[in-house]
């Protein structure tokens, strides 16, 4: 087995400043074999892909190509020496204003022995020499802003493969892709692991692995913590693994709604995916999880009015809900706590307390004048309730950590009393403690409201939540009380399996 | 922020800055004051109120337009279209009074009306055709310079010029029209303080209140600041950027109005240097109080500096054609010390 293996690593390790993110991490890669990676946010998966790329370098550890040894500087070393990389965002992949055959051929331009001039004829030639080798069925004269993600992704690919690489690590290529275009993508892959190369393709998406995978290896907090490459293959395993939930470490006394407050109906969220129902009430936590990529943002950001349901309605207190703007979602009492704080939740040149007030500066305001004693007053009331870490509440947002930046952008909306509280991905980038504090402080309040909290990760759903549902590719595949949980049917349904109970949802 | 400046300054007091800090804080308005003091030592009747009425006046239609063009920098924008807004309010300001033989009120509500509808088309192009501020605001300023020429076939409008169709203009501007620019109100000494002059300091007082202390105001910097945010906050985020465009169209209006009322005609050739020296009063503002950002407060020290240099250097008989480089090196100078010292990032 081992004396196939191309591409061998053993015992990296690589800490940025006290944060440990590689703990001695070992893979082999085998020639002609998809090995997929999986692995949760902050598992470690993109610095592993950075110190295999030559971005980073890795603090221990080794790395072999073949039987020499492969420690690039630079992402032009690892490419010329035969380890190329697709990334995540395809863009950084092409350049856009240029034509296919120049992008096909983009790497030949550069470096030493080049001479001052190219000649377009000999571009084109050597250009579809690639495309005929990859079986690309584009127009080579096309600009490549002109084309579609997927026709992108696959000149990117096919712009490595010109290296004649050993190694190919594609780094989430279908995130931004559709299901057709993801299979073409699938059928170039196919060629490429037909053709003798060793593919290291990360992804999330339960869809993509069931079709590619010949091994899955599971990393969770910097190490392997599971490989799998027997037939059939033990993808729940994989999942599990790379979740690494430890029961029995939640206790929280689980409580059941009263009065219902919001419910949808025959929600539909993507064009193929399944509607579903569900009703949330007064006093419970409800906690979406599934993972990267199967919709959760999409519905949390439609209850709060950013974006329209392709079918479907939704009742909040017994009144018809359809919210246009998030203004309107906000007037209905219906709140949102965004995903990804720095781009959609902070305001990092205001306050603490400008920024806490910032949703509702109406209400903080007489003609228009805001109250600043009043907003002031608020802030301080959170401060010591939430046990923000600061001097004032006058302290610039800027000069907080992040779990405190977190514990701000979660108090905003605790300040005036809501319908329906969502928080998506509420714990992202927060230590354990300041989790804690959210958590709590959550639970405790959630008296009168409904809350609806979206998570990826598994371990906080079973802290946090009365009620778990289960999505996948866009619909709600399973319900299950936070209480004797079924894991194995848990576990299967986020790894993509519709279980029998799912059906009444 | 200049009220939060204020707060954190006292608590600050007690608390010991370090010598960066008060460098940063209090750098530009110490090299505001040290060159009155200069300029007063320097040269004769620099500090006499004459003199100062002097520098207020001579930096009243640049800060207007400042003023304007902040708000629009606190969305995180720009308006390159202020100048030619002011001279196209100018020229329309003559032509309503000498061609159409209107009233001042009249001229004042077309030039007003004139700004906003500029204002809100330049916000439309930005928000709803998503060209850049920059290439929108550009083209409208060619637009505008364009524009202003046609009703006169290029001529500047005068009683008595000739109009295009060969008869001649018989209107002129009212008394109650150049008074808005030659208008002195009196304060302790008689006919002191001019016309326009209280109207930049009545309009700075409005936009720093509006901008600091309105809920509006504190929108707008959210807009600015994080779009996405603000959205998530539920602004009505393009509402907003359009309204920051409509005020400095406004602005720019007044200052054109202000300018016809001076000039007492629709002067052509003027108004070539509005835009530059706009731009730059309120991108020192950025070092003012070392805010960092757009601000009422410190476009108007930033205006106030450049004025004060000018006039100290003119009262000691250096060159006019080193005026524009001096300009220039003190926006350098401004924007080095905002963005190196304070370590942020641009607009």
């Amino acid at each position: 087995m081992g004396d196939t293996a191309v591409f061998r690593i053993a015992g990296l390790t690589k800490a940025f400043g006290p944060n440990a993110v590689l703990r001695g991490v070992g893979l082999d890669l085998r020639a002609g074999e998809v090995t997929v990676l999986m692995g949760a946010n902050g598992a470690g998966k993109s610095t592993l892909v950075k110190i295999m790329s030559g971005v980073h370098k890795a603090d221990r550890g080794m790395m072999m190509l073949g039987d020499k040894p492969f420690s690039p500087t630079t992402p032009a070393e690892a490419m010329h020496a035969g380890v190329v990389t697709v990334h995540q965002n395809i863009n950084d992949g092409v350049v856009g204003t240029l034509d296919v055959a120049t992008n096909l051929v983009l790497d030949r331009l550069n470096g030493a022995g080049r001479g001052l001039f190219f000649n377009p004829r000999r571009i084109r030639r050597e250009a579809r020499e690639v495309a005929e080798r990859m079986g690309l069925g584009i127009d080579l004269g096309a600009e490549v802003t002109d084309l579609s993600l997927a026709d992108r992704q696959m000149v990117a690919i096919a712009r490595a493969m010109a290296h004649e690489p050993q190694v190919m690590i594609l780094d989430e290529p279908t995130s931004s892709l559709s299901s057709n275009e993801a299979e073409r993508l699938f059928a170039l892959i196919e060629r490429l692991r037909a053709r003798g190369v060793a593919i290291l393709y990360i992804s999330h998406r339960m869809s993509d692995i069931r079709r590619l995978a010949d091994r899955i290896v599971s990393l969770r907090d910097g190490a392997i913590v599971g490989q799998f490459d027997e037939k059939p293959l033990d993808y729940e395993g994989a999942v599990n693994a790379m979740l690494g939930q430890n029961l029995g470490r939640h206790s929280i006394d689980v409580r059941d709604a009263h009065e219902p407050v919001f419910s949808a109906e025959g929600l539909r969220m993507a064009p193929s995916a399944r509607p579903f129902s569900m009703q949330l009430g007064a006093g419970e936590v409800v906690a979406v999880t599934g993972l990267v990529g199967v919709g959760k943002t999409q519905l949390a950001e439609t209850l709060f009015g950013i974006h329209r349901p392709l079918a479907g309605s939704m009742m909040l207190d017994g009144v018809p809900y359809r919210p246009t703007t998030p203004a309107d979602a906000i007037r209905n009492g219906v709140f949102l706590v965004a995903k990804d704080r720095g781009s959609t939740g902070i305001v990092p040149e205001f306050n603490i307390y400008e920024n806490m007030s910032l949703p509702f500066l109406p209400r903080f305001s007489r003609m228009g004048v805001t109250r600043r004693g009043r907003e002031r007053q608020v802030a301080r009331d959170q401060i010591a309730d939430l046990k923000v870490v600061c001097r004032t509440e006058r302290d610039d947002l800027a000069t907080l950590s992040g779990g405190n930046q977190q514990k701000v952008t979660v108090a905003r909306w605790l300040t005036q009393s809501s319908r329906l509280l969502i928080l998506d991905e509420p714990f992202q980038g927060v230590d354990i403690a300041a989790r804690h504090d959210i958590a709590a402080k959550l639970r405790e309040g959630a008296g009168a409201r409904a809350t609806l909290v979206f998570l990826t990760e598994l371990d906080e759903a079973l802290e946090t939540a009365d009620r778990i549902l289960v999505m996948s590719e866009n619909t709600i595949v399973g319900e299950h009380r936070n209480a004797d949980v079924d894991m194995d049917r848990l576990l299967a349904e986020v790894a993509g399996q519709r279980s029998e109970a799912a059906g009444s949802l | 922020m200049e009220s939060r400046m204020a707060e954190k300054t006292s608590m600050a007091g007690n608390s010991g800055l370090s010598v960066r800090e008060i460098a940063i804080r209090y750098g530009f308005l110490t090299l505001l004051v040290g060159l009155i003091i200069f300029f007063s030592l320097a040269t004769r009747g620099f500090t006499s109120p004459q003199a100062a009425v002097f520098i207020l006046q001579s930096v009243s239609i640049t800060g207007i337009l400042a003023l304007g063009v902040t708000a629009t920098l606190v969305v995180g924008g720009f308006d390159l279209s202020i100048g030619s807004i002011a001279t196209s309010s100018m020229m329309a300001a003559a032509y309503v009074m000498v061609v159409l033989e209107q009233n001042a009120l009249v001229a004042v509500l077309v030039c007003l009306a004139i700004g906003a509808l500029v204002g809100l088309i330049n916000g439309l192009i930005i928000c709803y055709m998503r060209v850049p501020d920059l290439l929108a605001t550009l083209g409208m300023m060619f637009l505008l310079i364009g524009l202003q020429r046609i009703p006169t076939e290029g001529r500047s409008i005068a009683t008595g010029m000739t109009l295009p169709d060969g008869s001649t203009a018989e209107g002129k501007f009212s008394q109650a029209f150049l008074a808005l620019g030659r208008h002195r109100f009196d304060l302790f000494i008689d006919n002191l303080v001019p016309a326009s002059v209280v109207v930049l300091i009545v309009l700075a007082i409005v936009i720093w209140f509006f901008l600091e202390y309105t809920r509006f105001g504190r929108m707008m910097y959210a807009v600015g600041s994080n779009e996405r945010a603000a959205e998530f906050a539920g602004a009505p985020v393009k509402a907003y950027r359009i309204w920051a465009y409509v005020i400095s169209g406004v602005f720019a209006s007044i200052g054109g109005i202000l300018l016809a009322a001076r000039l007492g005609r629709g002067d052509i050739a003027s108004g070539n240097n509005l835009l530059l020296d706009a731009v730059a009063a309120a991108l020192i503002g950025f070092a003012v109080l070392g805010a960092a950002k757009p601000n009422a407060f410190g476009t108007a020290i930033g205006a106030l500096f450049v004025g004060v240099l000018l006039q100290g250097l003119t009262m000691m008989n250096v060159p006019y054609y080193t005026q524009d480089f001096v300009k220039g090196a003190v926006l350098v100078v401004a924007l080095i010390f905002t963005f190196a010292l304070l370590g942020r990032k641009a607009r």
